[in-house]
């Protein structure tokens, strides 16, 4: 439940500086941790403010049912979806249509990162789990998610990192928290292959000009880069804990 | 590539071989639990949260309180509500969908020890009796699954009430207005639940996965704080005998006292 507190009546102050303190261009701080869980094949936790995903992909595997199989290609499955008590409310955990729709552009978000035709007749399945929700749940479960898929060691083109820019109290800002989500004007999640440039989420609420989208979408762009540094990072250092533990030189 | 549930032939005969001489295969004492790793507080939107790690078994717990209408027969009560989900990333054999049969008896198992324990003041969560009551939802949810999920759940469960916070309110005209602050969720007993599986006509505490495919049967039993028994499950197709069962809730009672320990300290 929402208990009310006294909320300042700006997001933004006169200086620039937002609720959570950060500056307009700011993440915000994010912790990533690769490999968490002993059953997957791949899996990865990722905090970014006080949003808090686990993403987990089983496969290449045998598909089930079977005719849903492809021949020339694997099929990738994806599946956000939210604790039930992940939110103020609590939420039902019967996916809602919200969480059927985002399990969709993850999908799409994904696939074309993939060789998904490195793997005819087979699936992959990804899940995302928001244990926590504070805004930007999709582009956080796109971080986590790129980052199990390459965890479980599927062939990909680049990772994919993803997070939001939107339009706050006139400001465009990046990486809306949910405060900023609810009450402010825009919101642009997008994510990026930072490699090749390649968009492959974008989406879009609210109202700006041509002029604000463009600012943001460079914006999300800028951010969508930061956070690749850190996927790279995560994924470096769980193959260095790997080899310390095999004590190969 | 895809992590096996199916156990090997060999492997199942090699498990029941070394409880029959009183070992196991990872090497603990056929009375013992594996690790067990507690974290309070962890999820700031819940209410209350815990996560517990018992070897590979990861369970976590969120508790919600939200308002609803008391039950007609209890009007003066508030409402416990306890949910399962085996979501699909804790297991290749877990699908997503609604709660199957094991979900479904995770769920009823950890709700019988709280409830039965009266481990939640529920007469003191009625503003508005017949009207308004706070429901308290605890949703178990497992994140990796290898063996024992019911001790898991219902030691995060309990990890978690404690935690729990209700949101201080006030009624007006029959209705709840929730102010700001909050009070600890009362709570007057502290289930454990500790599981046994019976393999080779031996007893063996918290059974791992591959021990729950090779286990008869097993029994739950859960014990509230004064050793007093809360609620009882057996499970799997095999059988116990009454000697057994009464040895598996000597057995229990010892290592409730443990786990409760853990959770409540001293």
């Amino acid at each position: 439940m929402k208990v009310p507190k006294k909320m300042p009546e700006r997001l933004i102050s006169e200086e620039g500086v937002r609720l959570d303190g950060r500056r307009p261009d700011e993440l915000r701080p994010v912790k990533i941790e690769v490999g968490v869980l002993g059953n997957a094949d791949g899996s990865a936790y990722i905090e970014q403010g006080k949003n808090k995903v686990l993403a987990a992909v089983y496969g290449p595997r045998e598909v089930h049912p079977r005719h849903l199989a492809l021949p020339d290609r694997a099929l990738l499955r994806c599946r956000y979806h939210m604790a039930p008590f992940s939110v103020d409310e609590r939420k039902s955990p019967a996916p809602s249509r919200r969480e059927t729709e985002l399990s969709m552009v993850t999908r799409k978000a994904l696939e074309p990162a993939v060789f998904v035709e490195y793997y005819p007749r087979v699936s992959i399945d990804l899940f995302m789990e928001v244990l926590q929700a504070a805004g930007g749940t999709r582009g956080v479960s796109i971080t986590a998610a790129s980052l199990a898929l390459a965890d479980a060691g599927i062939p990909m083109r680049d990772l994919v990192a993803a997070c939001a820019a939107g339009k706050v109290e006139g400001r465009i800002v990046l990486d809306l928290n949910d405060r900023e989500d609810q009450e402010g004007e825009a919101d642009v999640p997008l994510a990026l292959m930072p490699n090749t440039n390649a968009v492959t989420l974008l989406q879009m609420d609210g109202q700006m000009t041509i002029e604000e989208f463009e600012q943001a979408v460079n914006l999300a762009l800028q951010g969508c880069k930061q956070l690749h540094a850190l996927q790279r990072e995560a994924l470096k250092s769980k193959y260095v804990a790997v080899k310390e533990e095999v004590g190969e030189e | 590539m895809t992590s096996s549930v199916i156990t090997a032939r060999v492997k199942q005969k090699q498990i029941a071989q070394l409880i029959t001489g009183g070992k196991r295969l990872d090497e603990r004492g056929l009375t013992d639990f594996r690790p067990i790793q507690l974290e309070t507080a962890i999820i700031e939107r819940a209410e209350g949260s815990a996560r517990v790690r018992l070897g590979k078994t990861d369970v976590m717990v969120g508790v919600k309180i939200g308002v609803d209408t008391p039950f007609s027969d209890v009007p003066d009560q508030g409402v416990l509500t306890v949910n399962a989900e085996l979501v699909p990333l804790a297991s290749p054999t877990f699908e997503a969908g609604p709660p199957g049969e094991d979900a479904v008896e995770l769920a009823r198992v950890v709700d019988r020890g709280i409830r039965e324990s009266k481990a939640i003041g529920l007469e003191e969560l009625c503003p508005v009796p017949g009207k308004k009551a706070f429901a308290v939802f605890v949703d178990v949810y497992v994140l990796n699954h290898d063996g024992n999920l019911i001790d898991a759940s219902a030691l995060a469960a309990l990890a978690a009430l404690l935690t729990t916070k209700v949101f201080n309110y006030e009624v007006k005209d029959e209705e709840i207005k929730i102010k700001p602050g909050y009070t600890q969720l009362p709570l007057r007993n502290q289930p454990v639940a500790v599981t046994l599986a019976k393999i080779e006509n031996k007893l063996v505490v918290d059974p791992s996965l591959e021990e729950e495919q090779v286990m008869d049967a097993r029994l739950t039993v859960a014990f509230g704080k004064e050793g007093k028994i809360c609620a009882m499950q057996k499970g799997g197709s095999g059988f116990f005998t009454v000697e057994e069962i009464m040895e598996a809730v000597k057995i229990a009672q010892g290592k409730a006292e443990e786990l409760r320990k853990i959770v409540v300290g001293g």
